[in-house]
């Protein structure tokens, strides 16, 4: 059993998710109320990471990023550190990678939000932030909850990417599901076996938490709502 | 979040890449390593070819244990490091099978003969000859004992030789040609048999490997530790040939 790799993996996740939380629900929100052209070009550039290989991605941020390219050259000079290869590198690539499995269960939970909803909090002359915090979140956050373990649990998973763009360093590039490839690659199957049988559990329970959790809640949401 | 944790850890441990075949013989040398000068290195394994691309993009690795010298080759030319390196082992190849599969093993290959007119081969595994080292040299190998047109019709393929070996322990093949190196690890051993083929048969398979600009001390004497007699008798132990040029050295 790699706890290095796990641990890795799990600060990978909980940066992610960190990140990319906040961003999906302003721009969750942004795409549920407004209309506007090109809406849908918008959204389907929202979903590509969603259809290419992992390896693509990979790729392109491996030649995008690398210490080749002007742009990576650029921000290895702003940042003083490469991001190809290190952590920092790995946590702009799950991002990417994990746009849609944001966006996609928050942009739906906030279009269910009934608009006479929104036009009572703002006739009481609710500013937008407070409406937001009172009155928007409470009702989208099943789906806040489902983007947020949607992502943290594919985080955990990720290894196409890792693969093309990490290059396999102990405890800075080499995730949990690296270190089950690399277990088979040197016949240790147990240790694959064991690594395997934590993340099942993992994602099982994870899935089952929230499945229960916004059943519960979004229950409540929709009984107030009708 | 502990995101600085690690790079204090990094600063005098140095990244090596090192080809997924090695695996076994390069992680005691490792050790040994540890105990005599009380220095770590931290090991990559993987496919050469795809070391290449990372490296000339900027990998931190700071030392390149390559399973065939032109990867090598490339590199210099390509202008990322200053010398063509050293050799340090020369592959071989083994025929292996799983301890239940109805191959019986020679180095002629006649017990895949017989299977093949038999028509009881269903899946003999070797690396993907296109991009695989040890691939090319099974395709070299079943081509010059004039297998390789039947044979195709059977054949998976690894994406290194690792995996290969894997598709040929799995018991869903026949057997299939591998490193002799990874056939003869112990893991390796639980699962299955092998024999070694002859050298002859296929061009030689001389593993090189360099350091990189970014070498510091540790890699530099790790490097040199890889040529000393200690390290020799692992290579040799695992089935590699030793080249010449450092025999005279203790």
């Amino acid at each position: 059993m790699d706890w290095q790799a796990l641990g890795l993996s799990v600060k990978l996740s909980a940066v992610t998710v960190l990140i990319l939380i906040p961003f999906a629900i302003w721009v969750g929100r942004f795409l549920a109320y407004r209309q506007f052209r090109g809406k849908s070009w918008i959204e389907a550039l929202i979903m590509v990471p969603l259809v290419l290989p992992p390896t693509v991605i990979g790729y392109y941020l491996l030649v995008g990023l690398g210490s080749q390219s002007w742009l990576g050259q650029l921000l290895e000079q702003l940042l003083g550190q490469q991001l190809v290869f290190h952590f920092s590198g790995l946590v702009v690539a799950s991002v990417l990678v994990n746009i849609p499995f944001a966006i996609q269960p928050i942009q739906r939970a906030f279009e269910a939000v009934p608009e006479e909803v929104r036009d009572a909090a703002a006739c009481c002359g609710m500013s937008p932030i407070k409406a937001l915090t009172k009155i928007e979140l409470p009702l989208v956050w099943p789906g806040v909850l489902t983007a947020l373990v949607l992502c943290f649990s594919h985080v955990l998973g990720e290894f196409g990417v890792v693969l093309m763009m990490g290059g396999n360093i102990a405890g800075e590039t080499k995730t949990i599901a690296i270190s089950i490839y690399d277990s088979v690659q040197a016949f240790d199957f147990a240790s694959a076996g064991q690594m395997s049988l934590v993340l099942l559990l993992f994602a099982i329970t994870a899935l089952a938490l929230t499945t229960s959790l916004s059943r519960r809640l979004g229950g409540l949401n929709v009984s107030r709502r009708r | 979040m502990l995101i600085g944790s690690f790079s204090s850890f990094a600063a005098d441990v140095p990244s090596i890449a090192a080809a997924a075949n090695i695996k076994f013989a390069l992680d005691k040398i490792a050790t040994n390593f540890t105990q005599d000068t009380g220095k770590q290195v931290r090991i990559s394994y993987g496919s050469s070819g795809n070391f290449v691309a990372q490296i000339r993009h900027g990998a931190p690795f700071e030392l390149f244990l390559s399973a065939d010298d032109k990867y090598i080759y490339q590199l210099h030319k390509l202008g990322v490091t200053t010398t063509e390196g050293e050799l340090y082992a020369i592959g071989r190849l083994a025929l292996a099978a799983p301890k239940s599969s109805s191959l019986s093993l020679d180095p002629q290959l006649n017990g895949l003969k017989s299977l093949l007119e038999k028509g009881e081969l269903n899946r003999f595994a070797i690396a993907n000859p296109d991009h695989a080292p040890y691939g090319e040299r099974a395709r070299e190998f079943l081509q010059k004992i004039g297998l390789w047109q039947q044979v195709h019709p059977y054949l998976i393929y690894g994406e290194n030789v690792s995996q290969a070996a894997q598709f040929a322990l799995s018991g869903s093949t026949e057997g299939g040609i591998v490193a002799l190196s990874l056939a003869m690890a112990p893991q390796f051993q639980a699962a299955g048999h092998y024999v070694t083929l002859p050298s002859e048969l296929h061009s030689p398979m001389y593993q090189r490997m360099v350091l990189t600009e970014k070498a510091g001390d540790t890699a530099k004497l790790f490097y040199d530790y890889l040529q000393q007699q200690r390290s020799r008798a692992v290579f040799s132990e695992f089935g590699f040939g030793l080249p010449n040029q450092t025999l005279a050295e203790q």
